[in-house]
Parts: C-alpha cells; structure tokens; sequence
C-alpha cells in the first residue's frame, strides 16, 4: 500500500483494491476510481488526530472501565440443530455447505 | 389518527391496567394507524400484525387473571431492526441479511416481551447502522413525518419517524455516534443514548462495539424513562454491561416534570456551537439555554476543546470496529449468497456475496476500517483515535467538575432534504458533531425538542456523566414542562 | 558419518516450538457450550459460537485459570493487566471471521521449561502462553479428500470456541545434533505438566495438543538463519522426525546454493518430510486490535498467588523426588527415564507397593503390552494403583502372577478396575485343598503313564500333571502348592 494520507499522499486505485481483498469486497473497476477518491478525503481528514500529542496518553478501548468479567465454567443448552441449519445457504450432512475452498488462509 | 394512538405510553399503560381500554384495542389502532400512513413515512420494515395481536391478548388475558401488569404492559413499540427478535426478519437494513429469521432473541427484546410491551413490528434504518439519515437503507428511505421530502435522522429513523408520526408511541433506537438523538431532534421527539453498559447489546447486531447502545424513543420525557427501565440492567450475556443498580430515571423524570431546576449547574459547552451550525438551530438552542435559566439553574460556560477530533476519531474507531464485526457476513451459516455456481472458490463467492450484499456506505466504512487496522497504520490511526478518546473523556470530566450536566444543540442542522447529501460522505458525517463526545466518553446523553427552525424541530442535547442517565431525564422534564409540545403539522399526513 | 552428521558438523540448528492446547473445560470460551469431543455435527452450538449477528461473547473463568495455572507451572511472569484482541481473516472454519485471541498482552511471559536429553538439561525459554478460541472443522468433499482438488468442503463447528492455550517457546539455539531430541523432549516435559496440571487431556492423535515447529540453520559464527515453520506434526514421534527431516532439507538447500524461504511446511506423517505450504512473505496482516466486547483482565496477584501456592507437584521435582523414593542408581533412572515409567512406579510405590515389584510390572508385563498396543505406557489405561492393587492380592496370596496378568488384560479390555475384573471373571487362586486334592486324582488318574513315571522317580514329569490342574482350574490354582500336593498324592518326595 502507498504510504497515504499521512503524509497527504493518496489512496490509488491499487491501494482499494489491496483492502477490498483484505475486506473480501468484489469491488467494480467503476468503485475503485469512487472509492479511492472518497477514501482519500476521508482518510485525510480523519488523520487530524494525529494532532494531538498523546505519547503519554492511554489508549481508551473499552468506555467503562471494568476488569475480570467471566461466567463460570458451565454448559448451557445448545440451539436445536434444526435451527443452527436453518439460516444456511447449503446444507449437506447437517453441515454447512461451501464452495471449494482456495488455499488454507492460516 | 384515533385518541388512542395520539396518547402517551403511560396514558395508555393507565387505562390498560385499569381495564378502560383492552391492550388488543391500543393495537388494533395503532396497526390501523400504520396502515393508514405508513405508506408515505416508510418507517417499517416488517410489521409484525399477529405477533402484536397475540402479545396484547396476552396481556388482557393477565389482566383480566388477575395478574399485576408492568408500568408499560400493552403498549405498542415499533423496534429498530438491527436488534434481533427470534423468528422475526431481521435484517440491519441490509440485503445480506434479507429473509434471516433469527433463532433467538435479544436480552432487550426479552425485556420487552416480558415487560408485556407489544412489539408491532421492525423498523428502517441506515443499513448496519451506518448512517445519518436512513437513506442508506438497502430498502429504501424512510420520510420524515413533519416533511416527508425530508429525511427523519438516522440512522434510527425508522423508530423516531414511527413515533413521531404516531404508530407507535414507543420505539427502540441503538446510537454509535448519535443515531438516536439525531433521528429524535429532526422529528420532534425525545431519545435517550444510556450511559455506554447500561442497556445489554446481546443481540444488538454490532456496528461499533466500543460505542453500541441502545436506548429509547417517545415522545415525551416520563414515556423514554419508562421504557429506559424496562431496557437497563445487567445482563451477564454482555461482558461490557454494567454490574449496578439503574439509575432512577423514571423518578427523575416525574420529579423534574415540577419544573424546578434550583441549584443544577448548567454548562454551555463553547465548542459545540457557533460556524457551520444553522442560525435556526442556534436561536432555538439559546432559548432553551435561556428556559433552563429560567427554571433556575444557574448556567456557565464550559471549554471541551478536544470534542474537535471527535469526528476524526468517531470516523475511525467506528469503521474499524465495523469492519471486524461485519466479516461475518460471508455466505456460509446464514445470509445471503451470490456466485455459487459450482465453479466460483469460496473466496470468490465470499467476495460477491459482500459486494452484492453491502451498500456504498457499509463498504467505505469496512475498507477504511480495514486500512486504519493495518500494520503500520494502527498506531497513527486507531491508536491515536483511541488516544483522542482518553482526551475527550477527560474534556468531560474536568466540564462536570464545573456544571451537572451538559448541553449542546443535538444536531447542527434541522432535517434535510431526502437526496442532499448522499454522494458527500463528509457532509453528511457533520450531522454527528455533537453528539459524538458523548458516544466516545460513554456518557449519557438525551434530546429532547426545543422548538422549531422554519416549520422544523429542533434538539437540545443534555448531558451527563457515566450512570447519571436520571440527572439526563431530570433535566429534560423540566425543560419539557416549561415550553410548548410540538406535533407535526397536520395534513402531512392526513 | 551419516548425512545427518555432516549436515550437523557443517550447520547450528535453532528450533523453535508453538504448542496449541486444548483445555479440558467442559463448556467453550465465550459460551456455554459442550467441548465434548465427536457429537453430532453442529449439536454444539449457539449464537455466540456460530458468530451470528448480535451475539456476544463472555470468557470462560476456569480457562483464564488454567492459562494462569499453565504459566506458572513455566515459570512465566503473570500479567497484571491484559486484554484479548481480534485477529482478522476469512476462513470457514471461523464463524466470526476473526479469531478472539490475544496479541501484545498475553496472560503470561518470560518463562523456561528444563528439559533432559542424555542426561544434559536444556533451558527452553518460554517467550508467551496466551489464551484463544479454537476453530470449527472442515471436511473436504471430493476424489483427493484433501483441500487440493476437493469439490466442495463441509464445515462444523462443534468444535469452534473451544479455549485454546498457545504456547510459544524462545528460539532455542545451542542443541547441535540433539535438535530433534530436544525438540521431542519439550513437547513431553510439557504434556507432563499440562497433565499433572490437569488442564487438558493432551491427546495428539485427537488434537487437543498440536504442535508447530520452526527450525533454521545457520553456519557456527553467523546470524541465525531463515525460519520455517512445520505444520501437522501429531505425535512425539512427529515432533523429533519433522525437525530431523527439515534439518536435513534445508542444508539441502543451503549446499546447493539456495535461500531458505520464511514458509509454512506441513508435515507429511506417511514420509516423514515436509511440504511446502503458504509463504509467510504472502501472508495476511491480520489487523489486531483490542477485542471490544470483552473488559481486560487482570488477575488478581493474591488468586494469583493462590494458584501458585496450590500447584501440583511438577513432573521435574517429582522425578527428583522419586530418586529418592525408589532408591535407585542414577543410571537405573536413566533406564526408568527412558522407559517412560519414573512416575508411574513412583507412583506405584506410593500407592504402597515395594519398589521392586513395582518395577517389574512396569519394565515387564505392562511395558510388553505397551509395546504390542504402540502407546506410552501412561497412555496404557493401566494406573500405578491399579498395579499396587495387584501387587497387594498376589501377595497375599489370592493371585498368583499368571493371575494378575489376566487381570491386566481384562483392564485393558474393558477399563474397569481390579476388583471389578476380578469379581466379574471369578480370578482367584483356589486354596481349597479339597478342590485342588480332587483336580490332582482326576489328573494323575487322565494320565497314567506320566503318574508312572514320576512314581519311577522322574519327578520333572510332574510338570505335565500340574499343568493338566492349572487347565482344569483355569489357572486359578497356585502352581507350587499343586506340585506338592500331586507329589504327596504320588507318593513322592522331592
């Protein structure tokens, strides 16, 4: 990916198409031009945060802080499988059913 | 419009649990009442006539049993559709969901079942959410009932426009950075975001983790407050919800409805006001200011001068979180599914599936998300985002040093026109300026009308601190009881 | 010298070791849910599992526990403070499309592992032990049955959820030919503990303890070399071949002039080499970030303290333990060491059985039954108390040897314990001498000739004769107390 916005370059048309397949998003050729554009004022914009000085600034992550929530070690009951399948595009063997996968991704 | 659908939750819970008017009788009119205008508003989605028939005869059957019905038994509500209800469509406004009948219910919807509430059916939104206007609806927009060339907020503009144009008198909205108070000031009625953990998101369909929530829609202060109670609470299914008692809102509701106002502290934030804002909506606000004055708070001026980057910041983390929270969405357990046709990998169909699937907004969001989160990008953009953050809580904490609650207009401009805005994302991510400080503080934050700017409403946004949602609703009665009710006009709908 | 001798004088091989554990907690890690192994496809599940739109997910108390637990039993330092994080790809097996895990603040760091090879101790330095959800599974439909050329693949998620303990150990340089062994030897130092720990029930072949293995080469003097990591390796005996096997490939390449490519390799169990998988050169970034719907943790130092104190013995100080105990030379350690039986005959004389028959057992009988079965013998289903059971009867005389060997052969037949097999196949030594008394005339009287000639002095012959009792009372007899008796009933005189 170009090194863009930061340093108020831009968001090509390559670079959309990187985060597309990152996104899984089977962009047009018309929605690279659309979104390089668009992106490109928007990731410029949003960078203002940048101007804030915050080296000594924590991260917020969670907006109320709270620590160590867990739920004890215990089963519940499961959903009826009839209704885990019932969503599924494909079905087979009661499981879900899915197009030839292309190469293990992890 | 009967006598029935222009009453109040509460009016109507009275004369239920009293036995004057059947809980199947409030439904039928306001079903009728969609019938008759929804049509032109467009605010449901899915309307759910046997559902609601069969929850109010419930509640009759209890009653006439002999049971103790709850504050809110039998009334109508109109739900946002991206909270899930068992059986029900559901779909978040989006295609990649239509005809997903979930298998179980959100903790709210629960809530509200149990609470006897009679749910009436789903409502539009901005598809997942994302939106200020309920244009990015992928079935199309909902009008806003004082103009219906005009949008109704968003993206809960589905629920406030059923509210305000009464077919329901209660409507649940989730606000990410402003999408109740937003939708509740263009249209006239009252909305409250909970304090972030109030109110469970289990079974909210996530936009924004860290910023999700939950709230309610009414037309007046005492009926949100209601319906708050019902909502609030802790739910060991949401990690995030609080462990602690609700705060009394209906209490303070009642309690502020005495209009006296006598030793708060209201502070004027500077930096929500001023260039870019609508001179009607500024004239509406310093009147309220002044109508708070005069209910005898004492107003002082306050500086948040971080709330600057909370657009920038907002328009970060939301994406980001978004576009981790939406990759679910991939044509395998549930959904719609594009390009199987036997010779397309799964990547392939994953990829048509989500571009099919997924409005121009829905996938900006998700790609700048996916670059924000990117190494080597993460510390300058999310990191930073949540830094800012940091700032702008802590902009908040030093303001409640010095006032009780806060007050802002809630949205920079009455309601635009339905089109306006729709090619520039920019301008239509203004519209939140004001209410994102609270979404990013995890604060609570009411809109309540405050009068109208050429024939529109307008929205005064009160906030206040973490789990001091009552002093929010306190505040808002108040005002509420000192100025005049605004309805929309009539033959709009006629 | 071998090829494998030149390759090692020639290069320094560095291993490396990333171990995934499933724990033995009996719901998921974000929901509750069965971890059961092998129900019916997709009976496991739920909203939060199946990753549907709005569920949430809550973690698993008793897995952050046993994460603790395993990373002190290593040594680690205990994080005060640390979150879960999101680490985003698409792949089926994964209902979310993220994996809930942890990224920059693992529940535990900076931790060793001894480990003994020849008698020489390793240092295996542990660099994290972090807690995640594992995925579901996929079948792959079609002529190959593998993910190359399969028409189509089935997913269940059974399995999703289920928590997974990561543990990444330090480059280990310095182990020159011994890389392999070493290599072996940390997987099994570590499924000792996580089994004393009692966290998990370490079953390569079920793949609740898998392991990946990065090793490099590089010439004495310079900087380590390129990485590979090797992929699918399910059994100790894997572990050793797949370092073995990728040392010997890469010097391969190395000789020839070649570069080692930064890659993926699986373990090929039928060959006992590597193939080459995905680059990590293609790899995804895979955008953590703080997973929002989960609060951090932070373990409180006195639980922490607590679960310290509360450990086990380890299997290292239980061993040096059980030198003592056993009393035994350094080298007969060795021998116990490498029999893989230091604990159970430890154990065994724990349970109150003399050292030396407790040996036996475990260096005999139960050792060749291993063998013939092709497991560890702490994999047998045997148990020390079992054996010190046994140990007990004989020696009071209710079995004989020949006695207690069928029983351990109805233990490993149908899992039940020594008294249960006992009672249900009636083995006891028959001490009535009536019985016994009868069993020889009936023997002396089916056999004349050889009664004849051990009358005629040849008293080997008798042999004959008590083995003719031991088959009519189905070995259930003492053998010396029937050769006395046959000898009396004969008249004869040893």
């Amino acid at each position: 990916m170009s090194d863009a916005s930061l340093d108020g370059s831009h968001i090509t048309r390559a670079d959309v198409a990187h985060l597309a397949r990152l996104a899984r998003l089977a962009v047009t050729d018309d929605e690279l031009d659309v979104f390089a554009g668009q992106l490109d004022v928007i990731l410029g914009a949003v960078a203002r945060v940048g101007e804030v000085a915050a080296a000594d600034i924590p991260p917020m992550s969670h907006a109320v802080p709270m620590t160590n929530v867990y739920r004890a070690d215990e089963v519940t009951p499961s959903l009826p499988r009839d209704s885990v399948l019932a969503g599924a595009p494909v079905v087979e063997d009661d499981k879900f059913r899915v197009p030839r996968i292309l190469a293990e991704d992890a | 419009m009967s006598e029935l659908t222009s009453m109040s939750a509460a009016e109507l819970a009275g004369l239920i649990a009293a036995g004057e008017v059947a809980a199947v009788e409030v439904a039928q009119a306001h079903l009728a009442r969609i019938a008759e205008v929804d049509g032109s508003v467009h605010a449901f989605l899915h309307v759910d006539t046997e559902g609601a028939m069969a929850a109010a005869r419930a509640v009759d059957e209890r009653r006439a049993a002999g049971d103790v019905l709850g504050p809110l038994a039998g009334v109508p509500l109109a739900m946002k559709d991206v909270v899930v209800t068992e059986g029900l469509p559901t779909t978040a406004g989006s295609k990649i969901l239509e005809g997903w009948r979930p298998p179980y219910d959100a903790t709210i919807t629960r809530r509200i079942k149990d609470a006897g509430i009679v749910m009436l059916g789903k409502t539009n939104m901005d598809e997942f959410a994302m939106g200020s206007s309920t244009e990015n609806s992928a079935y199309g927009p909902t009008h806003n009932p004082w103009d219906l060339s005009r949008i109704p907020g968003g993206s809960s503009g589905g629920s406030s426009a059923a509210v305000a144009a009464y077919e329901a008198p209660l409507s649940i909205g989730t606000d990410t950075g402003g999408s109740i108070r937003q939708p509740a000031a263009v249209t006239g009625i009252v909305g409250h975001k909970p304090t972030y953990g109030a109110v469970s998101r289990y079974g909210l369909i996530a936009f924004s983790s860290s910023l999700d929530q939950a709230g309610p829609f009414a037309r007046t202060v005492l009926d949100t407050a209601l319906l708050h109670e019902v909502l609030a609470g802790h739910d060991p299914l949401d990690s995030t919800s609080i462990n602690a008692p609700v705060p009394p809102v209906v209490t303070a509701a009642r309690e502020g409805a005495e209009g006296n106002l006598a030793g708060l502290r209201v502070g004027v934030v500077r930096e929500l006001g001023g260039e870019g804002y609508q001179a009607g909506v500024l004239e509406s606000f310093e009147a309220a200011v002044e109508t708070l004055r005069a209910l005898g708070a004492e107003i002082v001026e306050v500086s948040c001068p971080n709330f600057g980057y909370a657009l920038a910041a907002y328009y970060l983390i939301a994406p980001s979180e978004c576009s981790s929270n939406l990759a679910r969405f991939d044509a395998v357990r549930y959904g719609l599914r594009v390009g199987d046709d036997g010779a397309n990998s799964l990547e392939d169909v994953m990829s048509l599936t989500r571009e099919a699937g997924f409005g121009p907004e829905v996938k900006r969001r998700i790609m700048i998300g996916t670059y924000a989160l990117s190494s080597g990008y993460y510390d300058a953009y999310y990191g930073q985002a949540q830094k800012v953050r940091t700032l702008i809580a802590r902009d908040f904490e030093a303001a409640f040093g010095q006032a009780d609650v806060l007050v802002s207009p809630t949205s920079p401009f009455v309601a635009f026109g339905i089109g306006e805005r729709v090619d520039d994302p920019m301008a239509m991510y203004i519209n939140d300026l004001c209410t994102l400080p609270a979404s990013l503080a995890g604060t609570p934050a009411i809109s309540v009308p405050c009068g109208l700017s050429e024939g529109l409403p307008v929205g005064l946004q009160i906030m206040a601190p973490a789990q001091a949602d009552d002093r929010c609703y306190r505040v808002a009665a108040a005002f509420e009881s000192a100025v005049e009710r605004i309805a929309p006009p009539a033959g709009v709908l006629a | 010298m071998t090829a494998y001798e030149d390759v090692i004088a020639k290069y320094e091989p560095v291993i490396g070791l990333e171990t995934h554990v499933e724990l033995g907690t009996v719901s998921k890690m974000f929901c509750g849910c069965s971890t059961e192994f092998g129900g019916d496809p997709n009976t496991h599940t739920c909203p939060v599992c199946l990753g549907l739109p709005g569920a949430l997910p809550v973690a698993n108390e008793k897995a952050i526990e046993s994460t603790i637990r395993i990373g002190l039993a290593l040594n680690c330092s205990i994080a005060e403070w640390c979150r879960f994080a999101r680490k985003n790809y698409f792949y089926p097996d994964m209902p979310k499309n993220f994996q809930t895990s942890q990224y920059d603040e693992p529940l535990c760091v900076e931790g060793y592992l001894d480990v003994e090879v020849d008698g020489e101790t390793y240092r295996v330095g542990i660099e994290r032990v972090h807690l995640e959800e594992d995925t579901g599974k996929n079948t792959h439909v079609g002529t190959s049955g593998r993910i190359h050329g399969a028409d189509y693949s089935l997913v269940d998620y059974n399995r999703a959820g289920i928590p997974l303990v990561e543990i990444v150990t330090k480059p280990v340089p310095g182990t020159g030919a011994l890389a392999p062994e070493v290599a072996k030897a940390y997987v099994t130092a570590l499924r000792d503990i996580l089994r004393t720990l009692d966290v998990s029930d370490v079953r390569m072949e079920q793949g609740s303890l898998r392991c990946d293995v990065n090793t490099s080469l590089n010439l004495p003097g310079a900087e380590w070399g390129t990485r590979t990591e090797t992929k699918n390796v399910n059994s100790l005996r894997s572990v050793e071949r797949a370092v073995r096997s990728e040392i010997l490939r890469q010097a391969e390449v190395l000789d020839a002039g070649g570069r080692i490519v930064q890659e993926t390799r699986h373990f090929q169990e039928t060959t006992g080499d590597t193939r080459r998988g995905r680059s990590k050169e293609e790899a995804t970034d895979y955008r953590y970030f703080p997973e929002p719907d989960l609060v951090p943790m932070a373990p409180d130092p006195a639980w922490v303290a607590t679960l310290k104190d509360t450990l086990p013995e380890l299997p290292a100080a239980r061993r040096a333990r059980m030198r003592d105990v056993l009393g035994v030379s350094a080298d007969d350690m060795v021998h116990l060491t490498n029999a893989g039986v230091v604990d159970l005959v430890g154990a065994t004389v724990e349970a109150g059985a003399p050292v030396g028959e407790a040996r036996n057992w475990w260096l005999g009988y139960l050792a060749q039954k291993a063998n013939e079965r092709e497991v560890d013998p702490a994999d047998l289903g045997v148990t020390p108390a079992h054996v010190a059971r046994l140990v007990a009867l004989v020696a009071d005389g209710s079995l004989s040897t020949a006695l207690a060997r069928q029983v351990v052969d109805g233990i490993l037949e149908t899992g039940a314990d020594v008294d249960t097999v006992v009672a249900e196949r009636g083995l006891a030594v028959v001490s009535d001498t009536g019985a016994l008394e009868q069993a020889a005339d009936d023997a002396i009287a089916a056999n004349p000739d050889v009664a004849e000639k051990v009358r005629g002095g040849k008293l080997p012959a008798v042999g004959a004769l008590v083995g003719a009792v031991m088959k009519a009372t189905r070995g259930q007899a003492d053998a010396a107390a029937v050769k006395q008796i046959l000898l009396a009933r004969l008249g004869v005189s040893e």
